[in-house]
């Protein structure tokens, strides 16, 4: 079998704050093999975009990685210095953030910031990366994409901003694109053409993609594999098809049952988990999820159950659940 | 009026200036609302959805009066209250109340959570003494599942799904007719979002309450509504049932807006079209000639461009579309 490209073990992240040490990855353990597209779900507070940011070594002052190794391309990431960082993120692993207008440098020209990427990672004369820049946004779909390399950003609507981020994300065709919440700021008819757009690119490119998003539609719409996460904790990953058929987490299954849906029995009562997402500076023992499992048994409260293989490429992290 | 009617609302128009310069001049308007009827039945729940910029906020507002309505008329219990003063609207508002989508922006940080509840009793010289108004805050937070101890805690010590029951307590308070739920569980995580659904739905059968719910999530308003309506730039485009709307979607717009939400089914996702829709909502402040919808839609007819449609009723639904002329 091959390498995955990305493969995260046992990562564990904390961040200072003033209510204390926050662990915000307990453990985290993932792959992510060329070519696919996984799915990172879960509600806020899980620790989804902390595990990108943690790829890309954005961490920021207050938080450090404190046990644990991310490899991307058989390379540790962990150790590597800020300038080899900055030498793969951008060029080998781009990121799409979920706040297109914040992303963006106001001031600057569109047509500059997504020339700066190729002209930064790829030794390529200004001139050229503004002409490649051009050719980029006729590819995310901006009409007249030529005459608009010259806008600013508020000249853009939101869904054109978030063109832009992919094109500058596919600027130096990385092996990885992490999306955060790519299109949660989106009304749901621009979702869908951004979704696909970035979908079918990646795929052109043979490049992976990982989207992270708190909306199971997303997901089974456009991801191979899925990856829940609660707690700073992955809690189960399988294939997006076995994951809905077969859920086997109480977690993931609650979840499934408490979103309304379009073929689903309206009006009926959803099905509910009890009481509220924890609180990462304060986690229950054991197993985070036990206070609101309703198969919660005196060994969940003790120990954190680890993820193993309960069916081919199906993992979950639960003691004792019959699904 | 109908008997069965609770609010009317006929050609409303909302459009507001679009003002240049340090003198305020008026350079234009923008259309926000602009022509827009539907009636809501008693005890029912009647959706507007629409994506954003499409005036289903507005339109909220303006049933409150809290937007100066341009024209038309807006009927509540058989009283005109389109012009009413801000007196006269008093013992309308004890009726009508709101609950918005972010649950930390609506509630005073400074007051405690009994207080906050409170509130709308106190303003309105409700009250009464101090044992049935503590009373009453009790019971407020028992029917909306909230630990009567926690009376005398503040807003930021609650979760996003907490403080938007403490805001629904608050709703009501004053015994309402009609609750406005303005993306009232848009902002909710998903195990939480379905938690106020159900409370929303047993609080409307325990209380016979009706509601007026914006949302922009379809999933969610299949699951709430009796009746839909779909918003597009300022216009309703349907109004129709909940089974009539999601199984047999007449409008275009309807149609592509159904097309775009993505299920939490892959398998059922697989078989599945390629979403109907192309580009993104034009502004609002120079909304496209004829049918607002016609440099978006896959079957524009020529007319399409120039023409507005009108509104044709056929028993329940209401439809604006050329193609159904």
């Amino acid at each position: 079998m091959m390498d995955p490209l990305l493969s995260i073990s046992n990562l564990s992240v904390n961040f200072k704050t003033e209510r204390g040490n926050v662990q915000a990855l307990d453990g985290v353990s993932l792959e992510v093999n060329e070519g696919e597209t996984l799915a990172i779900v879960g509600e806020s507070g899980s620790g989804k975009s902390v595990t990108a940011l943690s790829v890309l070594g954005l961490l920021g002052d207050s938080g450090g990685v404190s046990g644990g190794d991310i490899e991307f391309a058989g390379e540790s990431l962990v150790n590597a210095s800020d300038e080899h960082r900055r030498e793969i993120r951008g060029n080998q692993i781009a990121m799409i953030f979920q706040e297109p207008m914040s992303s963006l440098n106001p001031v600057l020209t569109i047509g500059k910031q997504v020339a700066e990427p190729i002209w930064q990672h790829r030794n390529k004369s200004w001139k050229d990366a503004i002409c490649e820049a051009g050719k980029l946004l006729e590819l995310v779909s901006i009409p007249d994409a030529q005459e608009r390399l010259g806008d600013y950003p508020h000249q853009f609507s939101g869904g054109m901003r978030q063109r832009v981020m992919i094109a500058m994300a596919l600027a130096c065709q990385p092996k990885l694109i992490i999306a955060d919440e790519p299109t949660t700021a989106l009304d749901v008819t621009v979702q869908a053409q951004i979704l696909s757009l970035l979908k079918n690119l990646t795929t052109e490119l043979n490049s992976s993609l990982v989207i992270i998003t708190h909306d199971l539609g997303v997901v089974a719409r456009y991801a191979n594999r899925v990856a829940v996460m609660y707690g700073g904790r992955i809690v189960e990953t399988a294939s997006a098809a076995e994951l809905y058929r077969n859920p086997q987490h109480p977690y993931t299954v609650g979840l499934m049952n408490s979103i309304p849906t379009l073929h689903g029995k309206p009006g009926a009562r959803l099905n509910t988990i009890i009481g509220q997402p924890p609180d990462l500076s304060n986690l229950p023992s054991g197993c985070s999820f036990h206070p609101r499992c309703p198969f919660a048994k005196p060994q969940c409260m003790q120990s954190k159950p680890k993820l193993e293989e309960i069916f081919p490429n199906h993992f979950r992290a639960c003691f004792g659940y019959e699904g | 009026m109908k008997a069965d009617n609770i609010i009317e609302v006929r050609d409303l128009k909302v459009h507001f200036p679009i003002t240049e310069g340090l003198l305020r001049r008026q350079v234009g308007i923008l259309p926000a609302v602009d022509g827009v009827s539907f009636d809501i039945l008693r005890g029912e729940t009647f959706s507007l959805v629409g994506e954003s910029g499409c005036g289903k906020s507005t339109t909220a507002l303006s049933v409150l009066k809290m937007q100066p309505v341009t024209s038309g008329t807006i009927t509540f219990n058989n009283e005109d209250i389109t012009h009413h003063s801000a007196s006269q609207m008093r013992p309308i508002r004890r009726k009508v109340q709101m609950v918005y989508q972010d649950p930390y922006g609506s509630l005073n940080p400074r007051m405690k959570v009994g207080s906050i509840i409170g509130e709308p009793l106190r303003v309105h010289g409700m009250a009464g003494d101090k044992e049935k108004y503590n009373a009453r805050i009790r019971e407020l937070m028992q029917v909306v599942g909230l630990m009567t101890d926690m009376a005398d805690r503040y807003p930021h010590e609650f979760s996003g799904g907490q403080r938007q029951r403490i805001c629904i307590a608050r709703a009501i308070a004053l015994d309402p007719e009609l609750i406005i739920c303005d993306e009232a569980v848009s902002a909710l995580d998903v195990s939480i979002q379905a938690q106020v659904i159900n409370l929303l739905m047993d609080l409307q059968e325990r209380l016979g309450l009706t509601y007026l719910f914006i949302a922009h999530d379809l999933s969610v308003v299949r699951h709430i509504s009796n009746r839909v309506a779909v918003m597009y730039l300022g216009r309703i485009v349907e109004i129709a049932d909940r089974d009539t709307l999601f199984s047999q979607p007449k409008h275009p717009y309807t149609q592509a807006l159904l097309s775009a939400v993505p299920e939490a089914d892959p398998e059922l996702e697989a078989s599945r079209q390629e979403p109907l829709i192309i580009g993104e909502v034009p502004s609002v402040r120079n909304p496209p000639s004829g049918c607002r919808f016609h440099p978006r839609c896959s079957q524009s007819l020529e007319r399409c461009k120039t023409q507005v449609p009108m509104h044709q009723t056929s028993g329940s639904t209401v439809l604006a579309c050329h193609l159904y002329d």
